[in-house]
């Protein structure tokens, strides 16, 4: 739960209705109140039309989820409140425009607040209704004015002062409605004297791929990873990065396997689907021994899927990327925060071991938007590059693949005088010299793929093994991995109200596994439940094939929606009276 | 580029690798040429990095003494660019087949001429699949019988000159593997342009392509330096990159010198050396902008 303010609203309308400015209006004024939230928007793979919801809470204190429940509905038009005012409880309020909106029958306890536009602005521009809105929750969350027309003039400086100035009018007619009409929220929207700053979890990727030192970024957009491309092509010639938008995916992940062989720290992203078109380069990457980060922004799949909806489905396609039998480093951040803080630590291990790193984001983290405390972002992490070779050689026996010890060979990029070299795809020599073509030496194919292999050796050691949050005879434990942990996180909380105790384990790193640390916690849970979001249990299956282990309790969600946290603690609830082994929870429509 | 002081040869360039190709295969001269032009130019081997995709051509960067890249079927000119943006010291020279860069890497080819990217592209054209024994490649002509058109192939070739001019490529060149003089002195100029330079060289397959041996081009290359052809006369270089017959044209068809290159675009590249050797630390100020930027 959140602190003593726990308040969420959400705006709904049609794609082109603009959603997004009052959105980013109210949460730039949440976060200079110093006030934390967590967003989530709820939208269509359309350009103008259907219907989009962005839910909004806000709290005094770090919001891990977007919640259960909605205390303010924005209608912008007759659909968002056919679809939402059903499911508003006790003390909640619906703002909408009167002069087009019919409210329907509101539950018992429902404010209707409605607003007749036009009159109150005198205006017939469609988008007013939006300012009104954004006015008249100002009003309801008992804030002064000027608090708001600060917010505005900073918004819209740059369209000049008739811009400012007709903004904040319409504003404050719709504040000064609402505080005539309506009856205002009981607790005011309190302030804390820590401002915040605000990113979306593909911000916090970009950014840490930024401070890990990446000078190379490539992509083809798909959503919902063009977040990052976005946020690299605005801040590239600030930061000296060269940032491509390529013909397609295995372009992209051969080009950034180009310029990572040149030497530059290089990153691309993108979905499920142009992920499978870049496995060929997962592969080519982990043969040369090329250091190399992609990015998977989960989407529901299979194929093109439901492009705006989020899913936890591409855990086997990351495992099996690629053709032959080979190491990789796969990562599930579960914030954007840690999303943030992985990328870099990914990137020295990348480059420790000359292999490609994969990340498992979803649409969850990368298009959610949050609040981030600024001094939580540490812009100059730790950066080891490993065993690159700087001095000019003498030419003499330098092999690339060399077969060391510790299995890794030290490195030296194109244009060092004295160690050139050739790497290749093909199976090779220790100086890069095709096997393939000396009748396929299978002692020399051994050798290699020990080499390989035995880099990993000590991988598990250098990342933090999974945690137990919560006391250890709890009646309950849940499991989870990747971006679900907000809303576990709640869930357990919603649970210990009634008296349930669970404890959780958040999985991140997939590979390494940290299979032993896992197995104890399995063993010594009363009750172990596995919450994901697909439909086949894909990481529960992995847990298994890597422990032995054998769970009976699921709760899994495949709707293309992400859990909310009464959707965990209600499968606690059937699981716990025996009515289900796998929980499906249904998804509202209030999302 | 930058050219070193000691003074070059071609034996300079040999890895020490005897190349796998078949006895009399056309790949050995363009071998040979692109050694030759290093040479020629004064290049030192650890400047220069051979990219390759897959095929018999594409093991080309193994009998070259230079850093070389034999990457994935279709790749090399991802990959290629991916290293020149990193790297924009080293001179980059990506080699190939037909089949690799006009047919699986078709569309890298497309965007890489349209990018101006200064890389040098050099295609051993054979038109035919040989390393996968003898079916037809994207250059086959039609009617051409292989064990994948027993019956003759029913496919339109396609033309990599005029599409090369046309997407954009500024330096467009065709060779003859087996005329050495030429081929050298054709791809000594597609490394000293800079911007996106094309050489397609006639490089025979000896075993599965009986139809474009050695003989056939010997009786038909003419040189267009012969004909006073102007190659930055664009449209000119479109028509005599069209004619095919009794005849064929080889030489320089287009060069654009005008022309910016992506490098030159690019404002990331314009000061402090290569991306890939730059200090990664993101600075007080550079924080101090991005925070802003966030509240």
């Amino acid at each position: 739960m959140a602190g003593s303010f726990d308040f969420a609203l959400a705006i709904g309308g049609e794609a082109g209705q603009g959603i997004a400015t009052p959105g980013n209006i109210l949460t730039r004024l949440f976060i200079r109140r110093g006030l934390y939230f967590n967003a989530y928007n709820a939208y269509q793979s359309i350009v103008r039309g259907g219907h989009i919801f962005l839910t909004v809470r806000i709290s005094d204190e770090p919001v891990y989820t977007h919640g259960d429940k909605l205390d303010l509905l924005l209608c912008l038009n007759q659909d968002t409140m056919n679809r939402h005012l059903g499911l508003m409880g006790e003390g909640t309020r619906a703002i909408f425009n009167s002069d087009s909106i019919n409210p329907g029958n509101p539950r018992q306890g429902v404010e209707l607040c409605p607003i007749p536009v036009s009159q109150v602005s005198g205006s017939r521009n469609r988008l007013v209704q939006n300012t009104i809105a954004v006015g008249a929750t100002c009003a309801l969350l008992q804030l002064d004015f000027t608090i708001l027309e600060d917010s505005l003039k900073v918004r819209f400086a740059r369209q000049g002062q008739s811009v400012v100035d007709e903004n904040v009018g319409v504003a404050r007619a719709g504040y000064e409605y609402a505080q005539q009409n309506f009856t205002p929220f009981p607790t005011a929207l309190p302030e804390t004297d820590q401002p915040k700053a605000q990113w979306a979890g593909n911000d916090a990727i970009a950014m840490g791929a930024a401070a890990a030192g990446v000078k190379f970024y490539a992509a083809y957009p798909m959503s919902p990873s063009t977040g990052v491309l976005h946020w690299m092509a605005q801040n590239a010639r600030d930061l000296g990065i060269m940032v491509r938008q390529v013909e397609d995916e295995i372009g992209v992940a051969n080009m950034v396997m180009g310029a990572a062989h040149a030497g530059a720290r290089a990153m691309c992203s993108t979905s499920g689907g142009g992920f499978a078109l870049m496995t060929e380069a997962v592969g080519a990457a982990a043969m040369m021994e090329i250091p190399v980060v992609l990015v998977d922004v989960q989407r529901a799949g299979p194929s093109t899927g439901v492009p705006t909806k989020t899913e936890q489905g591409d855990l086997w396609q990351t495992l099996g990327a690629s053709q032959g039998d080979f190491p990789r480093i796969i990562v599930a951040p579960t914030s954007a925060l840690d999303a943030y803080n992985t990328i870099p630590e990914l990137f020295n291990l990348v480059d420790h071991y000359q292999c490609p790193g994969l990340v498992l984001s979803d649409l969850l983290i990368s298009e959610g938007t949050f609040s981030v405390v600024p001094d939580d972002i540490d812009m100059n992490p730790a950066i080891n590059r490993g065993k690159i070779i700087t001095d000019a050689g003498t030419g003499n026996g330098y092999q690339r693949y060399k077969d060391t010890e510790d299995g890794i060979s030290p490195r030296a990029l194109p244009g060092t005088e004295g160690y050139v070299h050739v790497i290749s795809t093909d199976e090779h020599d220790e100086d890069g010299g095709l096997i393939s073509d000396e009748y396929t030496n299978p002692y020399k194919r051994r050798a290699m793929v020990e080499k390989r292999a035995r880099k990993f050796n000590d991988l598990e050691g250098r990342v933090a093994s999974p945690a137990l949050v919560g006391p250890a005879d709890a009646d309950v434990t849940l499991i989870g991995w990747g971006s679900s942990e907000g809303a576990i996180r709640e869930a357990v909380e919603q649970l210990a109200e009634e008296g349930i105790t669970a404890n959780r384990l958040q999985v991140k790193w997939i590979v390494p596994f940290h299979a032993n640390a896992i197995t104890a916690v399995v063993n010594a849970a009363k009750k172990p439940i596995i919450v994901e979001n697909n439909y086949s249990g894909q990481f529960y299956r992995y847990l298994r094939s890597e422990t032995g282990l054998t769970i009976d309790s699921h709760i899994r969600k495949y709707d293309g929606e992400p859990f909310m946290p009464h959707h965990i603690a209600n499968g606690v609830r059937e699981i716990l009276a025996g009515k289900a082994d796998v929980f499906v929870p249904y998804q509202e429509v209030n999302v | 580029m930058t050219t070193g002081s000691a003074q070059m040869t071609a034996a300079n360039f040999r890895s020490g690798i005897n190349p796998d190709w078949c006895p009399g295969c056309g790949d050995f001269g363009v071998l040979n040429s692109l050694q030759r032009a290093c040479a020629e130019l004064g290049l030192q081997p650890h400047q220069i990095l051979t990219v390759s995709g897959i095929g018999c051509s594409s093991n080309l960067p193994g009998y070259i003494n230079a850093y070389g890249a034999h990457t994935l079927h279709g790749r090399s000119l991802a990959v290629a660019s991916g290293a020149k943006l990193a790297n924009h010291d080293l001179t980059v020279i990506a080699t190939g087949g037909d089949g690799d860069g006009y047919g699986i890497g078709g569309n890298h080819f497309t965007h890489t001429a349209r990018r101006n990217i200064d890389i040098t592209y050099i295609v051993m054209n054979n038109q035919i699949y040989g390393l996968t024994t003898g079916q037809i490649s994207p250059t086959s002509r039609l009617g051409m019988k292989t064990k994948s058109t027993p019956f003759g192939n029913v496919e339109t070739p396609l033309n990599p000159l005029t599409q090369a001019i046309m997407n954009g490529a500024t330096y467009v060149a065709r060779a003859y593997s087996g005329d050495i003089r030429h081929t050298t002195a054709l791809i000594r100029g597609a490394i000293e342009h800079k911007g996106f330079a094309l050489v397609d060289v006639f490089s025979p397959c000896v075993t599965f392509n009986l139809d474009n041996s050695h003989d056939f081009f010997k009786q038909r290359v003419v040189k267009l330096e012969e004909q006073g052809h102007d190659p930055q006369d664009w449209k000119s270089a479109c028509e005599r990159a069209m004619e095919w017959g009794d005849t064929i044209n080889v030489g320089l068809f287009f060069q654009g010198n005008d022309i910016e290159t992506l490098g030159q675009r690019e404002p990331v590249l314009e000061k402090g050396g290569p991306i890939a050797h730059r200090d990664l630390a993101i600075t007080d100020e550079q924080r101090e902008r991005i925070v802003r930027r966030m509240m």
